[in-house]
């Protein structure tokens, strides 16, 4: 028969020799195996001191963008809640005052925004569906909690730090995932 | 100090409690730590890291280990012979810390004028000592077995008999070639005999040495002669039922023999607290004797992890195999070096 790949073996089922049927040998050989495997590097990272990296494309944490300004971008249009399979997202759009310009960046905005991380599936629709760059997945993930409760995110969870009063919280959140900033 | 048979002052009786309390609790110290360092073995040798989380490295794994098995809800079972049950783990306990007895952890020290020796008791039939609570150590594992009352429990009891005594005649049998080339059961003389001109007795009695070494993992119960738990046919095998700290002590007991026999087979083949290549002599007796003590507890820790490698290493044998193993190579093979070394002593009129 062909072989599929070409790492198929023969198996050598003559019978065993004396130097095979002392056993000793093959026993020797197997602890020469565990003793390298002793000394190798481990590949284990351990874990919350240290993290590994990850790809790109990971999909984490939901974060709300901010413009350059500090205002937010979100207008609750609530297309992410449609595009959403699993009906994590829900919302409350509220008008903005005036003299609120300064927060919010267009005429609408979300009064409150809550994903619930325990039905979000991380597939990142609401990434794509949104128009104003204003939600997008980080690199982070949701940290394990002891209440259900704990995993509604609400908008202070998800909001981006301030860009201008926190320059260097907003850079680690922004990640190299976010949008360049090309909308009006 | 007049000339009466037995020799004993104060101070005689304080210096053996001392020594006595010394070596039971570093023997616990070295079991404890031995479950520490299986982890870590078990762990290295799969790629893996092991306990790291208690304390820097996981030193303190064990503490917290023992701490559990202490918090966990004491089950004796209703079915079970009750006195019996409880004596099990305790008579497990006992034979395994009884046997550190005669072993000498160094030569002497000299203590405010007194000349201490470093062994409890050097009684002169030290090694049939030796085997004789070896064998009762079994009872443990047997009695606890038979008094929980459970099929499984009785099978690992029943095989932990037969393969003790299975392999306590090839074990006892490699020993009297041992005892030839000697001349002495005494393990202290044996240490003198190994320290001063001759080399160790492994030189002499390489074969001796590999089956007392096999027979020595049978004895203990370790991997791959661990049928007695075998847990993926007996559930836990003798200590399915036990619970708690008594399930502690069955698991502790375990490391305490594996100490001891390590111990035993440093005292016997590798010099015992004979540290290679010094002449201790020359050296003054306390400098010696801590010489001594580190040697031997180097040689145990050598020989506890050659222990650990062979559990990671090698898979459990099957029941016939073991039997087979036992009965049908291990004593004949035993039979031929005990007539060889025989041949051999009177060949050279040693």
């Amino acid at each position: 028969m062909q072989a599929l790949t070409h790492r198929a073996k023969q198996v050598n089922r003559s019978p065993m020799n004396f130097w095979e049927r002392l056993y000793l040998p093959a026993i020797f050989q197997g602890m020469s195996i565990t003793l390298r495997h002793f000394f190798k590097r481990k590949v284990t990272y351990n874990f919350p001191e240290q993290q590994r990296s990850f790809s790109p494309v990971f999909r984490g944490l939901h974060i709300l963008n901010r413009d350059a300004e500090g205002r937010e971008n979100c207008t609750a249009c609530g297309l992410c809640a449609v595009a959403c399979p699993a009906e994590a997202i829900s919302m409350e759009a509220a008008e903005r005052q005036p003299g609120e310009e300064h927060l919010y960046r267009e005429e609408k905005y979300a009064a409150r925004y809550e994903i619930n991380m325990l039905r979000c599936i991380f597939c990142g629709l609401c990434e794509e569906a949104c128009p104003k760059d204003a939600i997008y997945l980080s690199e982070t993930f949701a940290p394990s909690d002891y209440e259900r409760k704990q995993f509604i995110y609400s908008k202070q969870d998800l909001l981006i730090p301030h860009p201008i009063n926190e320059p260097e919280e907003y850079k680690k959140a922004l990640g190299n995932r976010a949008k360049p900033e090309d909308k009006s | 100090m007049d000339n009466s048979l037995l020799a004993i002052d104060m101070a005689l009786i304080l210096e053996k409690l001392v020594l006595i309390v010394v070596v039971v609790f570093a023997s616990l110290g070295i079991a404890m730590y031995a479950t520490y360092g299986e982890r870590k073995v078990a762990a290295f040798m799969q790629d893996r890291r092991g306990p790291n989380r208690a304390g820097p490295f996981g030193i303190l794994q064990p503490m917290a280990d023992g701490l559990k098995l202490f918090f966990k809800e004491e089950i004796i079972p209703n079915f079970s012979n009750k006195i019996l049950f409880v004596m099990g783990p305790c008579l497990a306990m006992l034979t395994a810390i009884m046997t550190s007895a005669v072993i000498p952890w160094g030569n002497h020290i000299e203590i405010f004028g007194r000349s201490v020796s470093l062994q409890i008791a050097d009684v002169n039939i030290g090694m049939l000592y030796i085997f004789g609570v070896l064998s009762l150590g079994v009872y443990g594992i047997m009695i606890g077995a038979w008094a929980s009352n459970n099929k499984f429990s009785l099978f690992g009891g029943l095989r932990a008999a037969s393969q003790i005594i299975s392999y306590e005649l090839a074990m006892g049998i490699s020993f009297i070639a041992l005892l030839m080339v000697t001349g002495s059961l005494s393990l202290k003389d044996m240490v003198l005999q190994q320290q001063t001109g001759h080399w160790w007795n492994v030189v002499y009695q390489p074969l001796g040495f590999l089956i007392f070494l096999i027979c020595a993992f049978a004895e203990c119960n370790r991997t791959p002669f661990d049928l007695p738990e075998a847990e993926n046919e007996l559930i836990g095998g003798y200590h399915t039922e036990y619970s708690s700290m008594k399930l502690g002590f069955y698991l502790f007991a375990e490391y305490i023999n594996m100490f001891i026999s390590s111990a035993v087979m440093a005292t016997l083949f590798f010099g015992g607290y004979d540290f290679p290549f010094v002449d201790e002599s020359t050296l003054s007796p306390n400098f010696a004797a801590l010489l001594g003590i580190v040697a031997l507890m180097g040689k145990i820790i050598g020989f506890i992890f050659l222990f650990m490698w062979v559990r990671w290493t090698i898979p459990r044998f099957r029941y016939d195999q073991l039997m087979y193993l036992g009965w049908r190579i291990l004593i004949p093979l035993a039979l031929f070096n005990m007539l060889a070394t025989g041949a051999a002593v009177l060949y050279f009129h040693k």
